[in-house]
């Protein structure tokens, strides 16, 4: 199997793009990392980690309407591709079977 | 209605666009608009500002700076460079003519500078071979005397050991030495002559002499020698000279205790083939040597941690404390410090006062070089300009199709790099025929620094300046154009369109008018110094230096069997040539001097028949004569001598030298003994049969010189059978002494005359540009009925009107220059108003032969073929 070359920051945001699809692009990813990671995002790392991702083909990329709050500028909407999907599940198995693995008395202790 | 938005920081918005990708840009202005706008909300507007710049500042990073070329295709800059290339080719090939006028003129004005820049670096290069290049100074003095201060070089042989131990702490070494000269050199049966120096131990140290064998310290020993590399060569081939034995001189068995990598070239020591202990000719020394004898010279190497200016201070009254109590104090010596680095370049003195030397000539030359450079520039650019019109067009296409202005200065920029790379290749081939040439007349061996990183450096940069220079002009002047109006046809160079070339024209006319009038005053300056009267003959007279007692002791049979050749008129000896004399004395005592007051004068000893045999004018009472025994105390004096010292009746005046007495019992006419610039020094004529340097002979007029030379040599060799004979033919001496000057001169001329060869190319090349242009308006004028030389007239005039205006610029200019020039002579020419008229009437004349061609071609051209078209 290839490696999985995929950050942890991408991974996130990848996970992002796809739980707000299809109204996906920049500002609302760096939001909801914000508010789900608790920590400050900022703009240059989201959009850093998106071009990444598209060129790695795991996103695609259109672009949306145009609104006033925006300036009149029209916004990039993101999607997962196929590849980028299953590089998220692939991802996810790999974590399931070493989480599967931990003894359940030693989980009980962190907590 | 509302309210207008509130805008995020404008230079922040800027930045954002100026550094990412357009198609980048707009979604992240977006975005960044769009959290700013929220933000004014949640945290206020100062808040929200402030992290829009810091999202900008997020924003511009490497990843997402860099271009893509996948989003839109950009047309590559090489494949414009190689069509600017390709249409520059296509160019130079379709107008040969002009393409070669343009070539030629730049290659050599390129070749120009170059060489001149070969050499102006190897003057500075001069010396820089040694380690202690900075630190090594010449001791010299400056003493007053009745008629100026002038400085020496030769010093006491008593200065050097009171510096080292009244000033030791300001040097680290010090040697006495005396000049170089030849001397004979004896291993067994082998004998060369060869240039050397008898110097004291500490200069090996100072001069860092490369041991290839013993050491440095070898020179501590008396009785040593060392021997440079080549001269060990010749003397002892492939054995091991060290430790063995040779004569000097014959006088001298020296030990070989070192050999050193010979000196390096293009410096003061190049010739010094071998080093002998001072000690060894101290013995020989008189015993009556003292302060006063400036026979020596005195090199030294300053202390570390001091400088020249220090040192030189501090030493001043070195000597002058010494003499206090002696005659010598009258003339205030001042010792000071010649620094290594201005040997070469600053060694000329004037009342005490350096007053540069060779460096004139190198500023000279780099500002000839320079002009000529100019001068071939200016030729580019006129002739690129004048072709404008033609051109005209490609420009509007290429910018009706989209070139901006940047683009079509690139093009012309490109275009005259191609065409300087061109000019510098034939200006390279130029250089390396002419070296040789030029290595003759400059009298040096530069050789081309091929494998000299510095040298590609200095000549692409060049390369790069001279096409930028060169091609600023068309650049900016030809990517100007309107296209609109250069498509439509209306365009029409202004009237003043061709002002600016017609300055270039005038700058480069008076550059090379004022070389051409600089050169013939040099040339008129030569003239006038070689025409003034000598006072003496110098026709078959030749001289040898004497080199062994045996031509002192028995002269007087040397003589004899010299005149018995037959082949021989007349034969005396004198202590130095009679065209160099260089001996002064002072200490003369004479009715009517003012007491202490510090004579001096120029002496040479003769024997009886020196008057005779030079053929001198004798003013007043009689020459030498073998009949009056007491001529052996008898002095000739010159004119200027008995102006110097005010004798109204000189004949029988007793003067007095020292002790003894002399009676004056000749004067003759002035005799040019020294620089043939300067007035004639007072100059005393003594008879001396003991301290003689060389002999001088007369050969009869109607034999052949070739062989009394032979006969004389096989009656010198039973004198002296060591010693090689080597004779000097005392004209060319003396036509040494504008040797200098002729250099000068004839680079100059060379110079000048490329100069104008470069400015009438030019010339030659605008004229036939005028002509085509004018094409129509000939044939109209033609059928009309004007004539050819009516037609010559109109076509040539304007030329010849910038070419006078250039006379009228550089006639005053060269004046004023060459006026301040001559005057650094005594003896100088009058400037006279013959050359200005020659060189304006031959610049005349030369632009006439060279517009003429063209203007004559147009003229005679057929009205109906010119107005056929169209």
């Amino acid at each position: 199997m290839r490696r999985s070359d995929l950050g942890e920051f991408e991974e996130v945001v990848l996970l992002a793009v796809a739980a707000l699809s299809p109204k996906a692009y920049s500002v609302m990813i760096a939001e909801e990392l914000e508010r789900e990671t608790g920590n400050s995002v900022s703009t240059g790392a989201v959009h850093a980690a998106l071009q990444r991702l598209e060129q790695k083909g795991y996103l695609t990329s259109q672009l949306g309407e145009a609104t006033a709050e925006r300036g009149g500028r029209r916004k990039r909407l993101f999607t997962v591709t196929a590849l980028g999907g299953r590089v998220l599940s692939d991802v996810r198995a790999v974590r399931n079977r070493l989480w599967d693995r931990i003894i359940p008395n030693i989980r009980l202790e962190w907590s | 209605m509302n309210p207008r938005p509130i805008e995020p920081p404008r230079w922040a918005t800027h930045l954002l666009h100026l550094f990412l990708p357009d198609h980048r840009a707009e979604e992240l202005e977006g975005d960044l608009n769009e959290l700013f706008q929220q933000r004014i909300h949640e945290v206020g507007v100062a808040q929200a500002r402030w992290r829009y710049v810091r999202d900008v500042a997020s924003l511009l990073r490497p990843s997402l700076i860099k271009r893509e070329q996948y989003d839109y295709h950009r047309p590559t800059n090489t494949t414009m460079l190689r069509n600017y290339f390709k249409v520059a080719f296509r160019n130079l090939t379709k107008y040969k003519g002009y393409s070669a006028i343009n070539i030629a003129g730049l290659a050599t004005g390129m070749a120009v500078a170059l060489l001149i820049g070969l050499w102006v670096w190897n003057e500075f290069a001069y010396n820089k071979g040694y380690a202690n290049y900075d630190r090594i100074a010449l001791v010299m003095q400056n003493q007053t005397f009745d008629d100026g201060v002038k400085t020496w070089t030769g010093q006491a042989m008593q200065l050097g050991p009171e510096l080292k131990s009244s000033y030791g702490s300001h040097f680290k070494y010090v040697a006495t030495a005396e000049y170089p000269g030849n001397h004979l050199l004896m291993l067994g049966t082998k004998k060369i002559t060869s240039i050397g120096n008898f110097m004291e131990p500490d200069i090996t140290e100072m001069l860092a002499l490369k041991m290839l064998k013993g050491t440095r310290s070898g020179l501590t020993d008396p009785s040593s020698i060392l021997l440079s590399e080549t001269t060990a060569k010749s003397l002892f081939g492939d054995t091991d000279p060290l430790n063995k034995t040779i004569t000097l001189d014959k006088k001298w068995a020296v030990k070989v205790t070192g050999v050193y990598a010979d000196l390096p070239a293009n410096s003061t020591f190049q010739e010094l083939t071998f080093i002998a202990p001072f000690a060894l000719k101290k013995k020989d020394l008189p015993e009556w040597l003292g302060w006063g004898n400036s026979w020596f010279q005195t090199f030294v190497q300053i202390a570390d941690n001091t400088t020249m200016e220090t040192v030189s201070v501090a030493i001043k009254d070195a000597k002058l404390n010494k003499v206090k109590n002696s005659d010598d104090a009258r003339f205030k010596p001042v010792v000071f410090l010649l620094p290594m680095s201005r040997w070469h370049l600053y060694s000329e003195f004037k009342e005490g006062i350096n007053v540069g030397g060779q460096i004139q000539y190198v500023r000279l030359f780099s500002l000839i070089g320079f002009f000529v450079l100019l001068l071939a520039c200016i030729n580019f650019m006129n002739l690129s300009t004048a072709r404008s019109e033609k051109r005209a067009r490609e420009v509007g296409v290429r910018k009706a199709i989209g070139s901006v202005r940047q683009q079509i200065m690139l093009q012309f920029f490109s275009e005259s790099l191609l065409i300087v790379c061109i000019s510098f290749v034939l200006a390279l081939l130029f250089v390396v025929l002419c070296l040789p040439a030029f290595n003759a007349v400059a009298n040096r061996h530069i050789a081309m620094p091929w494998s000299n990183p510095l040298f590609w450096i200095v000549a692409i940069g060049f390369s790069l300046f001279t096409s930028f220079i060169a091609g600023s002009y068309p650049a900016i002047y030809l990517s100007s154009f309107q296209p609109v109006k250069v498509l439509k046809g209306t365009f029409r160079v202004g009237r003043f369109a061709a002002l600016p070339r017609k300055v270039l024209v005038v700058i480069q006319f008076t550059v090379s008018i004022t070389l051409i009038i600089g050169t013939l005053i040099v040339f008129q300056q030569i003239e006038f110094a070689k025409n003034r009267p000598v006072g003496y003959s110098r026709a078959n007279l030749v001289s040898i230096p004497i080199r062994s007692d045996a031509l002192i002791t028995r002269f007087a049979t040397f003589r004899d069997e010299l005149l018995n050749t037959g082949v021989i008129e007349e034969v005396a000896a004198t202590d130095s040539p009679v065209t160099n004399t260089g001996v002064t004395n002072s200490g003369f005592d004479w009715r009517g001097k003012i007491p202490n007051s510090a004579d001096e004068f120029v002496t040479l000893r003769v024997t009886h028949e020196f008057g005779k045999m030079v053929n001198w004018q004798i003013k007043e009472g009689r020459d030498f004569s073998k009949e009056f025994t007491t001529d052996s105390t008898g002095f000739v004096l010159n004119e200027a001598a008995v102006a110097y010292m005010g004798l109204k009746k000189p004949i029988g005046e007793i003067v007095k030298w020292g002790d003894q007495s002399f009676k004056v019992i000749g004067v003759v006419k002035n005799l040019i003994t020294q620089s043939p610039y300067d007035p004639v020094r007072q100059t005393i004529f003594v008879i001396n049969y003991k301290r003689l340097n060389l002999i001088t002979f007369k050969i009869n007029p109607t034999k052949s010189a070739s062989e009394a030379l032979a006969k004389v040599e096989t009656i010198y060799k039973r004198y002296d059978p060591d010693n090689s004979f080597d004779y000097k033919f005392v004209d060319q001496e003396y036509a040494k002494k504008f040797g200098e000057e002729e250099r000068i001169g004839k680079l100059a001329s060379f110079f000048a005359i490329l100069a104008i060869f470069i400015s009438c190319l030019g010339l030659f090349g605008l004229a036939s540009f005028v002509m085509e242009q004018r094409t129509k308006e000939i044939g109209i004028r033609k059928v009309m009925g004007a004539s050819v030389s009516n037609l010559w007239q109109l076509l040539s005039k304007d030329f010849v009107l910038l070419v006078i205006i250039s006379l009228f610029i550089a006639i005053p200019a060269t004046w004023y220059y060459m006026q301040n020039w001559v005057q650094q002579y005594t003896y100088h020419t009058e400037i006279s108003w013959w050359i200005f008229a020659l060189s304006g009437f031959g610049a005349l004349l030369i632009t006439l032969l060279t517009v003429s061609f063209q203007s004559v071609k147009a003229a005679l051209m057929n009205p109906i073929k010119s107005l056929r078209s169209e």
